[in-house]
């Protein structure tokens, strides 16, 4: 009985916090580092080697950049209740005529404007069976993503496909790079973030995003074309994904159509969802969905760094993604508070 | 049918059967798909080379599917070839396929992976090379080199595949008979250069830059070579600081070879048919009991 009322004033302030979506996903990646500070006591030494940062939150940011591009522009199309599995096999598409027009002499500046070029048609294409056609997302990015990854052998194929590695310093620096101390692919993260931002919510596109998704034919007869802005969210998309690819492809600097970025569309759903998103469309988060992509990231290379036996590798992460996924849930939290409350009469 | 039909058909069959014995051998062969860089080498060779033994080969491309290399099995049954060549995308569910051929009198012949059936004699042989092996000549390579002193950082291939299992199973077979050589981290690349790239990465930072270890041992070149690049990152020197072994020779391991900056590394032969094609045609003239696995042997190259 006292104990409730020590407790009340506090409780009275928790639920606010506790339903500030933000709260769970920066938990979820808090508790991620300190369980990884607890394991590896020097886990958040920061030195510079080679004249750039260096150590495990800086791998976690480097690593996570890729898939975190990949997610904003999934949580775009997510917003409009889409979905965009083809995002994998964009980038395996990029990665090859990035090595395929390196082969073939381009200048590198040309280059990255065609591997991006490439990207948008991609998007448009999706764009297109969704928007243009009326295919159900998951089906019509489901051809390309099947495809997409033949195409890149094509591709490879154009040029003999026996090595198709290449050095490009300018594509690496862009990848591997640094700009002063900093990995030069977190530059170009942020500033891509900064400008998908000013995008969505600095002009009104973010809000016809999330206003077809939640109703498109409300938004319709509210004279939002909803057919052009579900187009605008999928080119968009194979753009971010894109860039997401002339960092991965000039990370490894080969291209490798069958296996690179695999299942990332899968990562990039999750970074999503985590981010409080729900595929019901009609929400984007932005800045949580970086955080989703860093939750995730973060868990990985935890686990590679665990020393942890490789089977057990993905059990780990589904189960620490279903917790989070979980506590998310409003319905889960308040069955679990009145399990406790139950219990404390 | 009217008669006139079957006499067409029966001249079509006439006509395939001549052309068909301008070639001593007709031989349908099942791949499993163009998956990374060895497969598609390794399908090109034995379709550049079946002109050189007088086969006539019929490949298909399974695409990593089972029932489609199913598909393909009873095709070239139906199309009575002289003997059937498997690549198995998996190890079960060929007991009845094989009963098949066995029932068409039409010898089938393993390369690559192995299949599980109860009744050994549904096939010829396996031809193929030996994955423990590789991992063997791996660990005796690495043991001679350090002395038998060495502790080791292992990038695994797919987790739970074939020759994931079997080079780790190999490599510490020897290793285990050396007291100071331990493998002292472990993780899957999924045997690509861009897995193998992350591993390293962590590894480096969870062992304070690789301090006190000796070698890196990876279950593909590709992941090798994700591995140097992380190394080069870190300011480390591959090939120098750390003994970089691997499997498969690629092109691409031959230029890290010659520049220093990776040690030593098991072929993976990819130019496999003047071991298959002879055991075939062999069998062809004169059928005798093989034996159920023939070795293609592996070469070990190492950095001069």
């Amino acid at each position: 009985m006292m104990v409730a009322d020590v407790l009340r004033p506090r409780g009275a302030g928790l639920p606010r916090l506790r339903d500030t979506r933000a709260v769970w996903p920066v938990l979820a990646l808090i508790a991620i580092l300190v369980f990884d500070w607890v394991m590896v006591p020097n886990f958040f030494q920061i030195r510079v080697v080679e004249g750039r940062l260096f150590g495990n939150v800086i791998d976690i940011l480097y690593r996570a950049t890729p898939t975190a591009l990949v997610s904003l522009g999934m949580a775009l199309v997510i917003g409009t209740k889409g979905i965009d599995l083809s995002v994998g096999s964009t980038i395996a598409i990029v990665g090859a005529v990035i090595s395929w027009r390196i082969h073939a002499g381009d200048p590198h500046i040309v280059i990255l404007f065609e591997a991006l070029a490439v990207a948008v048609v991609c998007g448009i294409w999706n764009g297109s069976l969704v928007a243009g056609l009326g295919i159900q997302p998951i089906i019509a990015t489901l051809i390309l993503m099947v495809s997409g990854r033949g195409i890149g052998l094509l591709i490879n194929l154009l040029y003999g496909g026996t090595d198709p590695s290449f050095d490009s310093p300018l594509l690496q620096g862009l990848s591997t790079g640094h700009l002063w101390l900093i990995p030069t692919r977190l530059v170009v993260g942020a500033v891509l973030f900064v400008a998908l931002w000013l995008v969505i919510r600095r002009t009104a596109l973010g809000l016809f995003i999330e206003a077809v998704g939640g109703n498109a034919a409300a938004a319709d007869l509210a004279g939002v074309n909803a057919r052009r802005i579900i187009f605008v969210a999928y080119v968009l998309c194979g753009l971010l994904a894109g860039c997401a690819g002339v960092i991965l492809t000039a990370d490894t600097h080969t291209s490798d159509p069958v296996s690179v970025a695999m299942y990332i569309e899968l990562d990039a759903i999750l970074a999503v969802v985590i981010g409080g998103a729900s595929l019901g469309g009609g929400r984007i988060y932005l800045g949580l969905t970086v955080i989703g992509a860093l939750v995730i990231q973060a868990l990985t290379t935890s686990i590679l760094i665990s020393g942890l036996r490789p089977e057990y590798n993905l059990i780990v992460k589904s189960v620490v993604v279903m917790i989070v996924l979980l506590l998310q849930s409003r319905n889960v939290r308040h069955h679990v508070t009145m399990l406790f409350q139950g219990r404390r009469r | 049918m009217s008669f006139k039909t079957i006499l067409a058909g029966t001249a079509l069959a006439f006509s395939t059967l001549a052309a068909g014995s301008a070639w001593a051998e007709t031989i349908g062969f099942s791949q499993v798909g163009s998956e990374g860089d060895w497969r598609p080498a390794f399908s090109a060779n034995m379709q550049n080379e079946a002109a050189t033994y007088g086969i006539d080969l019929k490949f298909a491309d399974a695409q990593g599917k089972q029932e489609e290399q199913l598909r393909a099995v009873r095709a070239f049954i139906a199309q009575g070839v002289d003997a059937i060549i498997i690549a198995p995308v998996v190890v079960t569910g060929w007991d009845q396929v094989l009963q098949e051929a066995k029932d068409a009198n039409i010898p089938v012949f393993l390369v690559d992976r192995d299949v599980d059936v109860a009744d050994k004699s549904l096939y010829v042989t396996r031809i193929s090379a030996d994955f423990n092996l590789e991992g063997k000549i791996a660990g005796a390579w690495l043991a001679q080199a350090s002395l038998g002193n060495c502790k080791i950082v292992e990038l695994q291939g797919t987790t739970g595949s074939a020759p994931a299992i079997e080079r780790n199973a190999g490599f510490q077979a020897i290793i285990d008979q050396f007291p100071n050589m331990e493998i002292v981290q472990t993780q899957s690349g999924d045997f690509t250069t861009e897995g193998g790239k992350k591993v390293m990465e962590a590894f480096i930072k969870s062992t304070n830059n690789l301090e006190g270890i000796c070698a890196s041992f990876a279950h593909n070149d590709n992941m090798q070579l994700g591995a140097i690049q992380a190394m080069k990152e870190a300011g480390l020197n591959p090939g120098t600081d750390i003994k970089m072994v691997s499997v498969d020779y690629v092109p691409a391991m031959a230029d890290a070879l010659a520049a220093g900056e990776a040690n030593a590394s098991v072929e993976l032969r990819s130019a496999v048919a003047e071991y298959i094609y002879p055991v075939i045609l062999d069998y062809l003239k004169a059928p005798s009991d093989l034996p159920k696995w023939i070795v293609i042997p592996s070469d070990l190259h190492v950095a001069n």
